[in-house]
Protein backbone atom coordinates (compact mmCIF):
# COMPACT_ATOMS: atom_id res chain seq x y z
CA UNK A 1 0.00 0.00 0.00
CA UNK A 2 1.31 3.39 -0.88
CA UNK A 3 0.01 6.86 -0.48
CA UNK A 4 0.77 9.46 -3.08
CA UNK A 5 1.09 12.97 -1.81
CA UNK A 6 -0.07 15.98 -3.75
CA UNK A 7 1.10 19.44 -2.92
CA UNK A 8 -1.47 22.15 -3.12
CA UNK A 9 -0.72 25.20 -5.23
CA UNK A 10 -2.09 28.10 -3.18
CA UNK A 11 -1.24 30.54 -5.94
CA UNK A 12 -3.77 29.21 -8.38
CA UNK A 13 -7.45 29.94 -8.06
CA UNK A 14 -8.65 27.20 -10.35
CA UNK A 15 -11.59 25.36 -8.85
CA UNK A 16 -11.52 21.65 -9.51
CA UNK A 17 -14.38 19.24 -9.13
CA UNK A 18 -14.25 17.62 -5.74
CA UNK A 19 -12.60 14.25 -5.61
CA UNK A 20 -13.17 11.92 -2.67
CA UNK A 21 -10.70 12.42 0.13
CA UNK A 22 -7.56 10.34 0.04
CA UNK A 23 -8.23 7.13 1.81
CA UNK A 24 -5.77 4.44 2.56
CA UNK A 25 -6.60 1.79 0.06
CA UNK A 26 -10.34 2.07 -0.32
CA UNK A 27 -11.57 4.23 -3.16
CA UNK A 28 -14.20 6.71 -2.12
CA UNK A 29 -17.65 5.75 -3.36
CA UNK A 30 -18.13 9.40 -4.33
CA UNK A 31 -15.54 9.04 -7.12
CA UNK A 32 -18.05 7.05 -9.10
CA UNK A 33 -20.29 10.09 -9.22
CA UNK A 34 -17.64 12.47 -10.41
CA UNK A 35 -18.90 14.15 -13.53
CA UNK A 36 -17.65 16.67 -16.02
CA UNK A 37 -19.05 20.17 -15.73
CA UNK A 38 -22.17 21.01 -17.69
CA UNK A 39 -21.41 22.48 -21.05
CA UNK A 40 -24.25 24.27 -22.85
CA UNK A 41 -22.67 23.34 -26.17
CA UNK A 42 -23.50 19.70 -25.50
CA UNK A 43 -27.13 20.60 -25.05
CA UNK A 44 -27.60 23.24 -27.73
CA UNK A 45 -25.51 21.81 -30.53
CA UNK A 46 -26.33 18.46 -32.04
CA UNK A 47 -24.35 18.77 -35.26
CA UNK A 48 -21.27 20.91 -34.53
CA UNK A 49 -20.02 20.91 -38.12
CA UNK A 50 -23.36 22.08 -39.44
CA UNK A 51 -24.20 24.62 -36.73
CA UNK A 52 -23.99 28.36 -37.26
CA UNK A 53 -25.23 31.38 -35.33
CA UNK A 54 -27.25 34.39 -36.35
CA UNK A 55 -28.70 37.53 -34.73
CA UNK A 56 -32.28 38.64 -35.24
CA UNK A 57 -33.08 42.09 -36.60
CA UNK A 58 -36.74 43.04 -36.29
CA UNK A 59 -39.90 41.76 -34.67
CA UNK A 60 -41.92 40.07 -37.39
CA UNK A 61 -41.58 36.73 -35.59
CA UNK A 62 -42.34 37.86 -32.06
CA UNK A 63 -45.38 35.61 -31.61
CA UNK A 64 -43.09 32.66 -32.31
CA UNK A 65 -40.97 33.82 -29.41
CA UNK A 66 -38.25 35.46 -31.46
CA UNK A 67 -37.43 39.09 -30.81
CA UNK A 68 -35.04 41.69 -32.05
CA UNK A 69 -31.52 40.95 -30.84
CA UNK A 70 -32.05 37.28 -30.03
CA UNK A 71 -29.27 34.87 -30.83
CA UNK A 72 -30.24 31.93 -33.02
CA UNK A 73 -28.65 28.51 -33.09
CA UNK A 74 -29.01 27.37 -36.70
CA UNK A 75 -28.54 23.79 -37.80
CA UNK A 76 -28.10 23.14 -41.51
CA UNK A 77 -28.19 19.37 -41.08
CA UNK A 78 -31.70 18.87 -39.66
CA UNK A 79 -34.57 18.54 -42.12
CA UNK A 80 -37.36 21.09 -42.38
CA UNK A 81 -40.55 20.06 -40.72
CA UNK A 82 -43.88 21.86 -40.64
CA UNK A 83 -43.91 24.88 -38.36
CA UNK A 84 -40.13 24.91 -37.92
CA UNK A 85 -38.46 28.31 -37.93
CA UNK A 86 -36.54 28.47 -41.19
CA UNK A 87 -33.62 30.69 -42.07
CA UNK A 88 -34.50 31.51 -45.65
CA UNK A 89 -32.37 33.26 -48.18
CA UNK A 90 -34.50 35.42 -50.41
CA UNK A 91 -33.23 37.95 -52.90
CA UNK A 92 -29.98 38.77 -51.21
CA UNK A 93 -31.04 38.60 -47.57
CA UNK A 94 -31.37 36.10 -44.76
CA UNK A 95 -34.84 36.15 -43.31
CA UNK A 96 -36.54 34.24 -40.54
CA UNK A 97 -39.95 32.79 -41.33
CA UNK A 98 -42.24 29.82 -41.21
CA UNK A 99 -43.08 28.25 -44.54
CA UNK A 100 -46.49 27.38 -45.86
CA UNK A 101 -47.38 25.75 -49.12
CA UNK A 102 -50.79 26.47 -50.59
CA UNK A 103 -51.45 24.86 -53.92
CA UNK A 104 -48.59 25.79 -56.18
CA UNK A 105 -47.50 28.71 -54.07
CA UNK A 106 -44.99 28.98 -51.28
CA UNK A 107 -45.57 31.55 -48.57
CA UNK A 108 -43.25 32.93 -45.94
CA UNK A 109 -45.37 33.40 -42.86
CA UNK A 110 -44.61 36.06 -40.25
CA UNK A 111 -45.64 35.59 -36.63
CA UNK A 112 -46.84 39.09 -35.88
CA UNK A 113 -50.25 40.44 -36.93
CA UNK A 114 -48.64 43.69 -38.09
CA UNK A 115 -46.82 41.88 -40.87
CA UNK A 116 -48.15 40.17 -43.96
CA UNK A 117 -47.23 36.86 -45.53
CA UNK A 118 -44.92 36.96 -48.51
CA UNK A 119 -45.50 34.88 -51.58
CA UNK A 120 -42.26 33.67 -53.12
CA UNK A 121 -42.39 34.66 -56.75
CA UNK A 122 -41.40 32.16 -59.36
CA UNK A 123 -37.81 32.70 -60.37
CA UNK A 124 -36.78 34.44 -57.16
CA UNK A 125 -33.53 33.54 -55.58
CA UNK A 126 -34.92 31.46 -52.73
CA UNK A 127 -33.43 28.77 -50.51
CA UNK A 128 -33.95 27.35 -47.05
CA UNK A 129 -30.48 27.86 -45.59
CA UNK A 130 -30.91 26.31 -42.18
CA UNK A 131 -33.32 25.54 -39.37
CA UNK A 132 -33.43 27.32 -36.01
CA UNK A 133 -33.00 24.80 -33.20
CA UNK A 134 -32.63 27.17 -30.24
CA UNK A 135 -33.36 30.81 -29.49
CA UNK A 136 -31.11 32.44 -26.92
CA UNK A 137 -32.38 35.57 -25.21
CA UNK A 138 -30.80 38.03 -22.91
CA UNK A 139 -33.31 38.81 -20.20
CA UNK A 140 -31.24 40.47 -17.56
CA UNK B 1 -11.02 1.27 -52.02
CA UNK B 2 -10.04 4.89 -51.54
CA UNK B 3 -12.06 8.03 -52.06
CA UNK B 4 -10.50 11.39 -52.75
CA UNK B 5 -12.84 14.21 -51.79
CA UNK B 6 -11.93 17.61 -53.12
CA UNK B 7 -13.82 20.85 -52.48
CA UNK B 8 -14.69 22.68 -55.68
CA UNK B 9 -13.06 26.13 -55.96
CA UNK B 10 -12.83 26.02 -52.18
CA UNK B 11 -12.24 29.67 -51.24
CA UNK B 12 -14.95 30.90 -53.60
CA UNK B 13 -17.32 28.22 -52.29
CA UNK B 14 -16.64 29.38 -48.71
CA UNK B 15 -17.64 32.94 -49.61
CA UNK B 16 -20.79 31.63 -51.26
CA UNK B 17 -21.93 29.74 -48.17
CA UNK B 18 -22.95 33.03 -46.59
CA UNK B 19 -23.75 34.80 -49.84
CA UNK B 20 -26.05 32.47 -51.75
CA UNK B 21 -26.79 35.38 -54.08
CA UNK B 22 -23.32 34.82 -55.56
CA UNK B 23 -24.28 31.40 -56.92
CA UNK B 24 -24.21 31.57 -60.69
CA UNK B 25 -22.17 34.77 -60.65
CA UNK B 26 -18.45 35.15 -61.34
CA UNK B 27 -16.51 35.29 -58.06
CA UNK B 28 -12.77 35.45 -57.38
CA UNK B 29 -10.64 35.46 -54.23
CA UNK B 30 -7.34 37.35 -54.04
CA UNK B 31 -4.09 36.29 -52.38
CA UNK B 32 -2.62 37.98 -49.30
CA UNK B 33 -2.40 41.70 -49.73
CA UNK B 34 -5.02 41.55 -52.48
CA UNK B 35 -2.32 40.62 -54.97
CA UNK B 36 -3.26 37.83 -57.34
CA UNK B 37 -6.26 35.70 -58.14
CA UNK B 38 -6.07 32.42 -56.22
CA UNK B 39 -9.58 31.01 -56.50
CA UNK B 40 -12.15 31.33 -59.26
CA UNK B 41 -15.74 30.25 -59.65
CA UNK B 42 -16.66 28.35 -62.84
CA UNK B 43 -18.23 31.55 -64.19
CA UNK B 44 -14.97 33.44 -63.60
CA UNK B 45 -13.02 30.68 -65.38
CA UNK B 46 -15.39 30.95 -68.33
CA UNK B 47 -14.70 34.68 -68.53
CA UNK B 48 -11.08 33.69 -69.19
CA UNK B 49 -9.69 34.91 -65.83
CA UNK B 50 -6.43 33.07 -65.19
CA UNK B 51 -5.11 31.63 -61.96
CA UNK B 52 -2.38 33.82 -60.46
CA UNK B 53 -3.30 36.85 -62.52
CA UNK B 54 -2.43 40.12 -60.69
CA UNK B 55 -5.73 41.73 -59.71
CA UNK B 56 -4.66 45.30 -60.48
CA UNK B 57 -3.96 44.36 -64.10
CA UNK B 58 -7.52 43.24 -64.72
CA UNK B 59 -9.34 45.57 -62.34
CA UNK B 60 -11.30 47.21 -65.16
CA UNK B 61 -12.21 43.83 -66.63
CA UNK B 62 -13.45 42.57 -63.25
CA UNK B 63 -15.55 45.69 -62.88
CA UNK B 64 -17.02 45.47 -66.34
CA UNK B 65 -18.12 41.87 -65.83
CA UNK B 66 -19.40 42.55 -62.31
CA UNK B 67 -17.11 39.94 -60.83
CA UNK B 68 -17.46 39.69 -57.04
CA UNK B 69 -13.94 40.11 -55.62
CA UNK B 70 -12.89 39.02 -52.11
CA UNK B 71 -9.71 39.34 -50.07
CA UNK B 72 -8.68 35.96 -48.73
CA UNK B 73 -10.35 35.27 -45.38
CA UNK B 74 -8.23 32.39 -44.08
CA UNK B 75 -9.98 32.43 -40.72
CA UNK B 76 -13.27 31.60 -42.44
CA UNK B 77 -11.71 29.07 -44.86
CA UNK B 78 -9.89 27.33 -42.03
CA UNK B 79 -13.07 26.95 -39.99
CA UNK B 80 -15.13 25.67 -42.92
CA UNK B 81 -12.33 23.29 -43.91
CA UNK B 82 -12.35 21.90 -40.39
CA UNK B 83 -16.12 21.41 -40.59
CA UNK B 84 -15.83 19.62 -43.95
CA UNK B 85 -13.12 17.31 -42.61
CA UNK B 86 -15.10 16.48 -39.49
CA UNK B 87 -18.12 15.67 -41.62
CA UNK B 88 -16.01 13.42 -43.87
CA UNK B 89 -14.75 11.69 -40.75
CA UNK B 90 -18.26 10.30 -40.25
CA UNK B 91 -17.85 8.24 -43.40
CA UNK B 92 -14.61 6.45 -42.58
CA UNK B 93 -12.50 5.61 -39.57
CA UNK B 94 -9.42 6.50 -41.61
CA UNK B 95 -9.31 10.02 -42.94
CA UNK B 96 -6.18 11.60 -44.33
CA UNK B 97 -6.46 15.35 -44.59
CA UNK B 98 -4.27 16.07 -47.56
CA UNK B 99 -4.69 19.83 -47.81
CA UNK B 100 -7.11 22.55 -46.74
CA UNK B 101 -9.65 21.32 -49.28
CA UNK B 102 -8.76 17.69 -50.02
CA UNK B 103 -8.89 14.45 -48.07
CA UNK B 104 -8.46 10.75 -48.74
CA UNK B 105 -10.94 8.35 -47.17
CA UNK B 106 -9.94 4.73 -46.73
CA UNK B 107 -13.06 2.74 -47.51
CA UNK B 108 -11.51 -0.66 -46.86
CA UNK B 109 -13.91 -3.11 -45.30
CA UNK B 110 -17.04 -1.36 -46.47
CA UNK B 111 -19.38 -3.24 -48.72
CA UNK B 112 -21.61 -0.61 -50.22
CA UNK B 113 -22.58 0.65 -53.62
CA UNK B 114 -19.69 3.05 -54.27
CA UNK B 115 -21.64 5.44 -56.43
CA UNK B 116 -24.40 5.73 -53.86
CA UNK B 117 -21.91 6.09 -51.03
CA UNK B 118 -20.03 8.85 -52.83
CA UNK B 119 -23.31 10.58 -53.54
CA UNK B 120 -24.34 10.50 -49.93
CA UNK B 121 -20.97 11.99 -48.92
CA UNK B 122 -21.42 14.70 -51.49
CA UNK B 123 -24.98 15.49 -50.46
CA UNK B 124 -24.11 15.52 -46.77
CA UNK B 125 -21.22 17.97 -47.12
CA UNK B 126 -23.33 20.12 -49.42
CA UNK B 127 -26.27 20.23 -47.06
CA UNK B 128 -24.48 20.43 -43.72
CA UNK B 129 -21.91 23.04 -44.62
CA UNK B 130 -22.88 24.30 -48.05
CA UNK B 131 -19.65 23.39 -49.82
CA UNK B 132 -19.79 21.48 -53.14
CA UNK B 133 -17.25 18.66 -53.49
CA UNK B 134 -16.06 16.27 -56.19
CA UNK B 135 -15.38 12.66 -55.33
CA UNK B 136 -13.23 10.03 -57.02
CA UNK B 137 -13.37 6.43 -55.83
CA UNK B 138 -10.86 3.77 -56.93
CA UNK B 139 -8.72 0.89 -55.58
CA UNK B 140 -5.61 3.06 -55.03
CA UNK B 141 -4.88 6.66 -54.10
CA UNK B 142 -3.31 7.50 -57.45
CA UNK B 143 -6.36 6.06 -59.26
CA UNK B 144 -8.67 7.91 -56.86
CA UNK B 145 -6.89 11.11 -57.93
CA UNK B 146 -7.55 10.17 -61.57
CA UNK B 147 -11.22 9.50 -60.77
CA UNK B 148 -11.48 12.79 -58.89
CA UNK B 149 -10.05 14.67 -61.85
CA UNK B 150 -12.66 13.07 -64.13
CA UNK B 151 -15.43 13.78 -61.61
CA UNK B 152 -14.50 17.43 -61.74
CA UNK B 153 -13.73 17.94 -65.42
CA UNK B 154 -16.34 15.76 -67.07
CA UNK B 155 -19.78 17.34 -66.66
CA UNK B 156 -21.38 13.97 -67.39
CA UNK B 157 -19.98 12.64 -64.11
CA UNK B 158 -21.77 15.30 -62.07
CA UNK B 159 -19.15 15.39 -59.36
CA UNK B 160 -18.77 11.68 -58.67
CA UNK B 161 -16.60 9.19 -60.54
CA UNK B 162 -16.07 5.58 -59.49
CA UNK B 163 -13.37 3.48 -61.16
CA UNK B 164 -13.98 0.05 -59.68
CA UNK B 165 -13.91 -2.31 -62.67
CA UNK B 166 -10.71 -3.11 -64.62
CA UNK B 167 -12.52 -2.26 -67.85
CA UNK B 168 -13.53 1.18 -66.58
CA UNK B 169 -10.02 1.87 -65.27
CA UNK B 170 -8.40 0.91 -68.57
CA UNK B 171 -10.81 3.07 -70.55
CA UNK B 172 -10.14 6.04 -68.27
CA UNK B 173 -6.34 5.66 -68.35
CA UNK B 174 -6.29 5.45 -72.15
CA UNK B 175 -7.77 8.94 -72.27
CA UNK B 176 -5.82 10.35 -69.34
CA UNK B 177 -2.92 12.73 -69.93
CA UNK B 178 0.18 11.29 -68.24
CA UNK B 179 1.19 14.77 -67.07
CA UNK B 180 -1.96 14.95 -64.93
CA UNK B 181 -1.11 11.78 -63.00
CA UNK B 182 -0.48 12.53 -59.32
CA UNK B 183 3.24 12.66 -58.56
CA UNK B 184 4.48 12.93 -62.14
CA UNK B 185 5.86 16.42 -62.31
CA UNK B 186 6.66 18.61 -65.25
CA UNK B 187 10.20 17.22 -65.59
CA UNK B 188 9.06 13.62 -65.87
CA UNK B 189 6.26 14.62 -68.21
CA UNK B 190 8.86 16.03 -70.59
CA UNK B 191 10.92 12.88 -70.36
CA UNK B 192 7.87 10.68 -70.91
CA UNK B 193 6.67 12.71 -73.88
CA UNK B 194 10.15 12.40 -75.38
CA UNK B 195 9.81 8.64 -75.00
CA UNK B 196 6.44 8.61 -76.74
CA UNK B 197 4.41 8.21 -73.56
CA UNK B 198 1.36 10.45 -73.63
CA UNK B 199 -1.40 8.77 -71.67
CA UNK B 200 -1.47 7.10 -68.28
CA UNK B 201 -2.12 3.87 -70.16
CA UNK B 202 1.10 4.31 -72.22
CA UNK B 203 2.96 4.80 -68.95
CA UNK B 204 1.54 1.56 -67.58
CA UNK B 205 2.98 -0.33 -70.57
CA UNK B 206 6.55 0.76 -69.75
CA UNK B 207 9.10 -1.68 -68.45
CA UNK B 208 9.52 -1.58 -64.64
CA UNK B 209 13.30 -1.42 -64.96
CA UNK B 210 13.08 1.60 -67.27
CA UNK B 211 10.74 3.40 -64.86
CA UNK B 212 12.96 2.68 -61.87
CA UNK B 213 16.08 3.78 -63.71
CA UNK B 214 14.62 7.01 -65.07
CA UNK B 215 12.05 7.94 -62.44
CA UNK B 216 13.38 6.32 -59.26
CA UNK B 217 11.36 4.14 -56.96
CA UNK B 218 8.73 6.87 -56.67
CA UNK B 219 7.90 6.50 -60.36
CA UNK B 220 7.63 2.77 -59.89
CA UNK B 221 5.19 3.22 -57.02
CA UNK B 222 3.02 5.49 -59.12
CA UNK B 223 3.02 2.83 -61.84
CA UNK B 224 1.98 0.13 -59.39
CA UNK B 225 -0.78 2.32 -58.04
CA UNK B 226 -2.04 2.96 -61.57
CA UNK B 227 -2.06 -0.81 -62.08
CA UNK B 228 -4.40 -1.06 -59.09
CA UNK B 229 -1.87 -2.20 -56.49
CA UNK B 230 -2.12 0.06 -53.43
CA UNK B 231 1.39 0.87 -52.18
CA UNK B 232 1.03 4.39 -50.79
CA UNK B 233 0.23 4.11 -47.13
CA UNK B 234 -2.49 6.24 -45.62
CA UNK B 235 -0.85 9.00 -43.70
CA UNK B 236 -3.37 9.39 -40.95
CA UNK B 237 -2.15 12.60 -39.47
CA UNK B 238 -0.03 15.11 -41.26
CA UNK B 239 3.41 14.81 -39.66
CA UNK B 240 4.22 17.66 -37.26
CA UNK B 241 5.76 20.47 -39.17
CA UNK B 242 9.53 20.71 -39.22
CA UNK B 243 9.52 24.45 -39.44
CA UNK B 244 6.84 27.06 -39.05
CA UNK B 245 7.00 30.30 -40.93
CA UNK B 246 4.87 33.36 -40.43
CA UNK B 247 5.64 36.18 -42.78
CA UNK B 248 3.66 38.76 -44.68
CA UNK B 249 4.21 41.56 -47.06
CA UNK B 250 3.33 44.86 -45.43
CA UNK B 251 0.24 46.67 -46.63
CA UNK B 252 2.55 49.50 -47.58
CA UNK B 253 6.33 49.78 -47.42
CA UNK B 254 7.69 50.53 -43.94
CA UNK B 255 10.72 52.58 -43.03
CA UNK B 256 10.58 52.88 -39.24
CA UNK B 257 11.59 50.31 -36.65
CA UNK B 258 8.48 50.66 -34.47
CA UNK B 259 5.80 49.37 -36.85
CA UNK B 260 8.11 46.61 -38.11
CA UNK B 261 8.69 45.56 -34.50
CA UNK B 262 4.94 45.28 -34.00
CA UNK B 263 4.67 43.15 -37.11
CA UNK B 264 7.55 40.86 -36.14
CA UNK B 265 6.17 40.49 -32.61
CA UNK B 266 2.83 39.47 -34.07
CA UNK B 267 4.46 36.92 -36.39
CA UNK B 268 6.40 35.49 -33.44
CA UNK B 269 3.13 35.24 -31.49
CA UNK B 270 1.54 33.33 -34.39
CA UNK B 271 4.47 30.91 -34.52
CA UNK B 272 4.15 30.37 -30.77
CA UNK B 273 0.42 29.64 -31.12
CA UNK B 274 1.06 27.15 -33.91
CA UNK B 275 3.77 25.47 -31.84
CA UNK B 276 1.47 25.13 -28.84
CA UNK B 277 -1.33 23.77 -31.01
CA UNK B 278 0.91 20.91 -32.12
CA UNK B 279 2.35 20.52 -28.62
CA UNK B 280 5.90 21.27 -29.57
CA UNK B 281 8.69 23.74 -28.90
CA UNK B 282 11.23 25.38 -31.17
CA UNK B 283 14.95 25.44 -30.50
CA UNK B 284 15.93 27.93 -33.19
CA UNK B 285 14.42 31.03 -34.61
CA UNK B 286 15.10 33.07 -37.69
CA UNK B 287 13.95 36.61 -38.31
CA UNK B 288 14.20 38.13 -41.76
CA UNK B 289 13.55 41.50 -43.28
CA UNK B 290 13.84 42.77 -46.82
CA UNK B 291 13.04 45.59 -49.20
CA UNK B 292 11.06 45.25 -52.41
CA UNK B 293 13.26 43.47 -54.95
CA UNK B 294 11.06 44.62 -57.79
CA UNK B 295 11.66 48.29 -57.13
CA UNK B 296 15.13 48.28 -58.62
CA UNK B 297 15.61 52.01 -58.46
CA UNK B 298 15.33 51.92 -54.66
CA UNK B 299 18.24 50.95 -52.38
CA UNK B 300 18.01 47.24 -51.59
CA UNK B 301 18.60 45.48 -48.30
CA UNK B 302 17.84 41.97 -47.12
CA UNK B 303 19.05 40.24 -44.01
CA UNK B 304 18.18 37.48 -41.70
CA UNK B 305 19.41 36.39 -38.34
CA UNK B 306 19.18 32.94 -36.82
CA UNK B 307 19.35 32.63 -33.09
CA UNK B 308 19.52 29.58 -30.93
CA UNK B 309 17.06 29.69 -28.08
CA UNK B 310 18.59 28.82 -24.70
CA UNK B 311 15.85 26.27 -24.05
CA UNK B 312 13.35 25.16 -26.71
CA UNK B 313 10.16 27.09 -26.10
CA UNK B 314 6.66 27.82 -27.32
CA UNK B 315 6.04 30.78 -25.06
CA UNK B 316 4.72 33.83 -26.86
CA UNK B 317 6.50 36.11 -24.43
CA UNK B 318 9.88 34.47 -24.92
CA UNK B 319 9.65 34.13 -28.70
CA UNK B 320 8.64 37.78 -29.02
CA UNK B 321 11.55 38.85 -26.84
CA UNK B 322 14.09 37.06 -29.03
CA UNK B 323 12.40 37.97 -32.31
CA UNK B 324 12.33 41.68 -31.55
CA UNK B 325 15.92 41.59 -30.29
CA UNK B 326 16.99 39.89 -33.52
CA UNK B 327 15.07 42.45 -35.55
CA UNK B 328 16.86 45.34 -33.79
CA UNK B 329 20.15 43.77 -34.83
CA UNK B 330 19.31 43.48 -38.50
CA UNK B 331 17.26 46.64 -38.97
CA UNK B 332 19.00 49.51 -40.77
CA UNK B 333 17.56 52.95 -41.21
CA UNK B 334 17.13 54.40 -44.67
CA UNK B 335 15.38 51.59 -46.51
CA UNK B 336 11.82 50.99 -47.53
CA UNK B 337 10.96 47.53 -46.23
CA UNK B 338 8.43 45.32 -47.96
CA UNK B 339 8.35 42.18 -45.90
CA UNK B 340 9.43 40.62 -42.64
CA UNK B 341 8.96 37.20 -41.16
CA UNK B 342 9.69 34.80 -38.36
CA UNK B 343 10.58 31.15 -38.87
CA UNK B 344 10.91 28.75 -35.97
CA UNK B 345 12.92 25.58 -36.46
CA UNK B 346 14.44 22.67 -34.56
CA UNK B 347 10.97 21.71 -33.49
CA UNK B 348 10.53 18.96 -30.94
CA UNK B 349 7.69 17.62 -28.85
CA UNK B 350 6.92 19.57 -25.68
CA UNK B 351 7.46 16.61 -23.40
CA UNK B 352 10.97 15.97 -24.64
CA UNK B 353 12.38 19.36 -23.65
CA UNK B 354 15.39 19.36 -21.36
CA UNK B 355 15.92 22.30 -19.10
CA UNK B 356 19.15 24.25 -19.20
CA UNK B 357 21.36 24.35 -16.16
CA UNK B 358 21.29 28.11 -15.74
CA UNK B 359 17.78 28.63 -16.96
CA UNK B 360 16.26 31.26 -14.72
CA UNK B 361 12.83 31.30 -16.24
CA UNK B 362 9.89 29.87 -14.41
CA UNK B 363 8.77 27.60 -17.25
CA UNK B 364 5.82 26.10 -15.44
CA UNK B 365 4.44 29.56 -14.81
CA UNK B 366 5.03 30.57 -18.43
CA UNK B 367 3.19 27.48 -19.61
CA UNK B 368 0.26 28.31 -17.34
CA UNK B 369 0.11 31.89 -18.61
CA UNK B 370 0.18 30.62 -22.21
CA UNK B 371 -2.63 28.17 -21.51
CA UNK B 372 -4.80 30.98 -20.15
CA UNK B 373 -3.89 33.21 -23.09
CA UNK B 374 -4.86 30.50 -25.59
CA UNK B 375 -8.08 29.79 -23.74
CA UNK B 376 -9.12 33.43 -23.67
CA UNK B 377 -8.17 34.04 -27.28
CA UNK B 378 -9.99 30.89 -28.35
CA UNK B 379 -13.07 32.13 -26.59
CA UNK B 380 -13.12 35.80 -27.43
CA UNK B 381 -11.23 35.90 -30.70
CA UNK B 382 -7.63 36.06 -31.78
CA UNK B 383 -5.54 38.76 -30.12
CA UNK B 384 -8.10 39.59 -27.43
CA UNK B 385 -5.10 39.31 -25.18
CA UNK B 386 -1.69 39.86 -26.62
CA UNK B 387 1.77 40.90 -25.64
CA UNK B 388 2.13 44.69 -25.64
CA UNK B 389 4.90 44.72 -28.23
CA UNK B 390 2.50 43.35 -30.81
CA UNK B 391 1.01 46.82 -30.75
CA UNK B 392 -2.50 47.81 -31.68
CA UNK B 393 -1.91 47.08 -35.27
CA UNK B 394 -1.50 49.65 -37.78
CA UNK B 395 0.43 50.56 -40.74
CA UNK B 396 2.14 47.28 -41.42
CA UNK B 397 -1.06 45.29 -41.60
CA UNK B 398 -2.15 43.48 -44.71
CA UNK B 399 -4.20 45.14 -47.31
CA UNK B 400 -7.54 43.34 -47.18
CA UNK B 401 -9.96 45.76 -48.68
CA UNK B 402 -12.57 43.25 -49.67
CA UNK B 403 -12.54 40.98 -46.67
CA UNK B 404 -15.75 39.13 -45.92
CA UNK B 405 -16.97 38.87 -42.31
CA UNK B 406 -15.67 36.02 -40.14
CA UNK B 407 -19.15 34.50 -40.03
CA UNK B 408 -18.16 31.48 -37.98
CA UNK B 409 -15.44 32.68 -35.65
CA UNK B 410 -16.39 36.14 -34.45
CA UNK B 411 -19.58 36.99 -32.56
CA UNK B 412 -19.78 40.41 -34.13
CA UNK B 413 -19.68 38.88 -37.61
CA UNK B 414 -22.39 36.21 -37.42
CA UNK B 415 -25.15 36.43 -39.99
CA UNK B 416 -27.95 38.93 -39.46
CA UNK B 417 -31.38 37.43 -39.96
CA UNK B 418 -34.07 39.88 -40.95
CA UNK B 419 -37.45 39.77 -39.32
CA UNK B 420 -38.85 43.10 -40.45
CA UNK B 421 -40.95 44.60 -43.20
CA UNK B 422 -37.99 45.54 -45.33
CA UNK B 423 -37.09 41.91 -45.74
CA UNK B 424 -37.97 40.50 -49.10
CA UNK B 425 -39.20 43.86 -50.31
CA UNK B 426 -38.99 42.71 -53.92
CA UNK B 427 -41.58 40.06 -53.33
CA UNK B 428 -45.27 40.41 -53.32
CA UNK B 429 -46.91 41.03 -50.01
CA UNK B 430 -50.14 39.16 -50.17
CA UNK B 431 -52.89 38.76 -47.68
CA UNK B 432 -54.02 35.20 -47.45
CA UNK B 433 -56.93 33.88 -45.54
CA UNK B 434 -56.19 32.49 -42.16
CA UNK B 435 -57.09 28.82 -42.07
CA UNK B 436 -60.17 28.31 -39.97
Amino acid sequence: MSIRLFYPDPGSGLALPAVGHISAGFPSPADDYLEAVLDLNDLLIKNPSATFYGTVKGNSMQDAGVEDGDLLVIDKAVPYRPNALAICYLDGEFTLKRLRKEGEHLYLMPANPRYQPIRVREGSDFAVWGIVTYIIKKVY
Amino acid sequence: MFALVDCNNFYVSCERVFRPDLNGRPVVVLSNNDGCIISRSEEAKQLGIKMGEPAFKIAAFLDRHQVAVFSSNYVLYGDLSHRVMRTLGQFTPELEVYSIDEAFLNLAGLSVDWVEYAWSIRQTVRRHIGIPVSIGVAPTKVLAKVANYLAKKDPAQAGVCVLDQPGKITAALKEFDVGEVWGIGRQYTKLLHASGVYTAWDFLQLDDAWVRKNMTVVGLRIKKELAGIACLEMELLPPPKKAICTSRSFGEDQTELAPITEAVATYAARCAEKLRRQRSCAGMMMVFLHTNRFKQHEPQYARNLVCKLPVPTNSTIELIRYATAALRMIYRKGYRYKKAGVIVMAIEPEERIQGALFDRMDRAKHAAVMRSLDAINAKYGRDTIKVASQGLGGKWRLRQERLSPCYTTRWSDIIKVAAHAGACAHNEMIKIKKPQ
